[in-house]
């Protein structure tokens, strides 16, 4: 039990003062914030408050005017998006990328990272050894997707599916990835409650495998049972952050959900 | 008989070119209008060789694929900055520079004159001159490249090269090296071509630089789109249309001067009918220029 208190203070991200311009509008202003190992941090906000923003930086597909972002020791800002991925840092998009005419075992396939088959003189020379990789995570892809419920239509193509499975094919892909920090945005925006529930308690389940998960969510009773911590933003500051019934009771989170 | 070897020979040539883009415009969503000049350069460089410095048969096909390599890791570095008809555009460049190096650099390629009396290849001893004797030789290149492209496009790496086709931010979020991936490819495809560009100069005996124009380059694309890209027979089916039918005109009795006419008309009408009502060519999986960024 000692231990396990211990290994949650350990800080696995750390953002330091990080600000971003987009040609005059600040996206970004000086956010800090801090991410500990088995944690499920929600980040929260308007439209435009910088929190896509602030996922697309510290996965490396944008760069910021200044700041720090360290992972487990790693300063990310020197690294490209794939490197990022490699070391553990793993996303899904608000507007949902997946190679839509390949099929769904494809799809998780892809995202699975060190594949002998991947490297082009292995083709040819380890023939062998690529194909029983091949078949390793085959059988890996099967377990995630019976998780995600999408067994059964792992020979669609991934375009075939609703946009709540979608949803889910996309968490799976983030979860072959083996990553140990997730970042789901809005992994339960427009998507059935039967399938909202399902992806809120796989959700609910990573930290017990020892990752962590930073979500952006604008559904804030659905998140909140989830998480540990939430994260306010608003014009690209971070306004307030604590436990979600502290964040949701401030002054400045109710003003801006009600208006 | 000999007629008839020679315009299977001429379809093995093209299957090979257009299997080899297939890779790169196909599976990779790169395209490519330089293709000509890699096919010219394989040819120009194992032209060369054989006549100057007398090497043997491999050698010169081996060098002949290791520049086309070097250059068309060149020619792929602009690939990771732009993409679809920006690529387009600059490969369209290389394709005019290496035409224009052909033709004017003349102490070097012999200009518009070309290289003549490049001297028959020998295997293992065995002089290859005969049209029968160039189509198995073809036939083997042809076999050798369908072998390399589906090994490739079936697997892992294969489908990192469809993942950069569909969507590169997401082939990038799941940890691929886009770059390395891109430059690989404009790699193998490039030495393919060569290595069949070289066969084609021991071929045809004599080469000049009208072989390699930016036409013959736009005539391999249309071979892949009218195949199919994508897809590992659309080549094969496509290299058998553009190249037969042409010659099926002239034996229906069009005068010359009409059927060499009707072939570009024909082209042209095959092109836009294809990219009308089948964009995804006759076998193929993917439509050029589209891609599932639509729509966003």
């Amino acid at each position: 039990m000692q231990d396990e208190t211990r290994a949650e203070n350990v800080i696995m991200l750390d953002v330091e003062q990080v600000s971003k311009d987009f040609g005059g509008v600040k996206a970004l202003s000086e956010a800090t914030c801090s991410i500990r190992e088995g944690e499920i941090v929600c980040l929260i906000g308007p439209n435009g408050s910088g929190k896509t923003t602030l996922f697309n930086i510290i996965t490396g597909f944008l760069k910021p005017d200044c700041g720090k972002i360290v992972f487990r020791g790693s300063d990310l800002l020197t690294l490209p998006p794939h490197h990022i991925s490699k070391i553990g840092i793993s996303r899904t998009f608000q507007n949902l990328r997946l190679i839509r005419r390949l099929s769904v075992l494809d799809n998780v396939l892809l995202a699975f990272d060190q594949q002998i088959g991947e490297h082009l003189s292995n083709l040819f020379m380890r023939t062998q050894a690529s194909l029983q990789m091949e078949q390793r995570n085959r059988d890996e892809a099967f377990s995630l997707l019976e998780q995600v419920e999408l067994a059964e239509k792992a020979h669609n193509a991934a375009e075939d599916l609703s946009y709540g499975q979608q949803k889910l094919l996309s968490i799976a892909c983030c979860l072959a990835t083996r990553a140990d920090l997730l970042l789901f945005d809005e992994p339960i925006a427009g998507v059935s409650p039967y399938l909202t529930d399902r992806i809120l308690s796989l959700i609910r389940d990573l930290p017990a495998e020892g990752k962590s998960v930073i979500m952006i969510e604008h559904n804030l009773d659905a998140a909140a049972p989830i998480c540990d911590r939430m994260i306010f933003m608003d014009s690209g500051r971070i306004v307030s952050e604590g436990t979600p019934e502290a964040v949701r009771n401030n002054a400045q989170v109710i003003k801006a959900y009600i208006q | 008989m000999d007629y008839f070897y020679h315009i299977l020979v001429v379809v093995c040539i093209y299957a090979v070119l257009a299997n080899s883009l297939n890779l790169l415009t196909g599976y990779t969503g790169l395209l490519s209008l330089a293709h000509a000049a890699f096919f010219g350069i394989g040819a120009y460089s194992a032209g060369l060789l054989a006549l100057n410095a007398h090497m043997p048969f491999f050698v010169c096909i081996l060098c002949a694929m290791v520049v086309a390599g070097i250059l068309g890791l060149m020619v792929g570095l602009p690939s990771l900055r732009v993409r679809d008809d920006y690529l387009a555009i600059t490969t369209f460049a290389f394709q005019i520079l290496a035409f224009g190096c052909l033709n004017n650099w003349v102490s070097l390629t012999g200009g518009p004159q070309g290289l003549n009396g490049i001297p028959r290849p020998a295997i293992f001893g065995i002089v290859i001159a005969s049209n029968a004797q160039f189509l198995v030789l073809t036939a083997c290149v042809c076999s050798f490249t369908y072998w390399v492209v589906a090994r490739i496009v079936r697997s892992p790496f294969g489908r990192v090269l469809k993942a950069i086709r569909e969507d590169e931010i997401f082939a990038q979020s799941l940890g691929k090296n886009v770059a390395k991936y891109k430059l690989t490819v404009f790699v193998i495809s490039s030495c393919l071509a060569a290595l069949i560009g070289a066969v084609y100069a021991f071929y045809i005996v004599s080469i000049d630089p009208t072989g390699f124009t930016v036409m013959e380059s736009i005539f391999i694309v249309s071979i892949l789109i009218i195949g199919g890209a994508g897809s590992l027979w659309g080549p094969f089916v496509g290299a058998v249309v553009l190249v037969v039918l042409p010659e099926v005109l002239r034996q229906v009795g069009l005068p010359e001067a009409l059927a060499a006419n009707s072939r570009q008309i024909l082209y042209g009408i095959l092109l836009v009918t294809f990219m009308m009502w089948r964009p995804q060519g006759l076998f193929g999986e993917y439509k050029l220029g589209s891609s599932s960024r639509e729509g966003k």
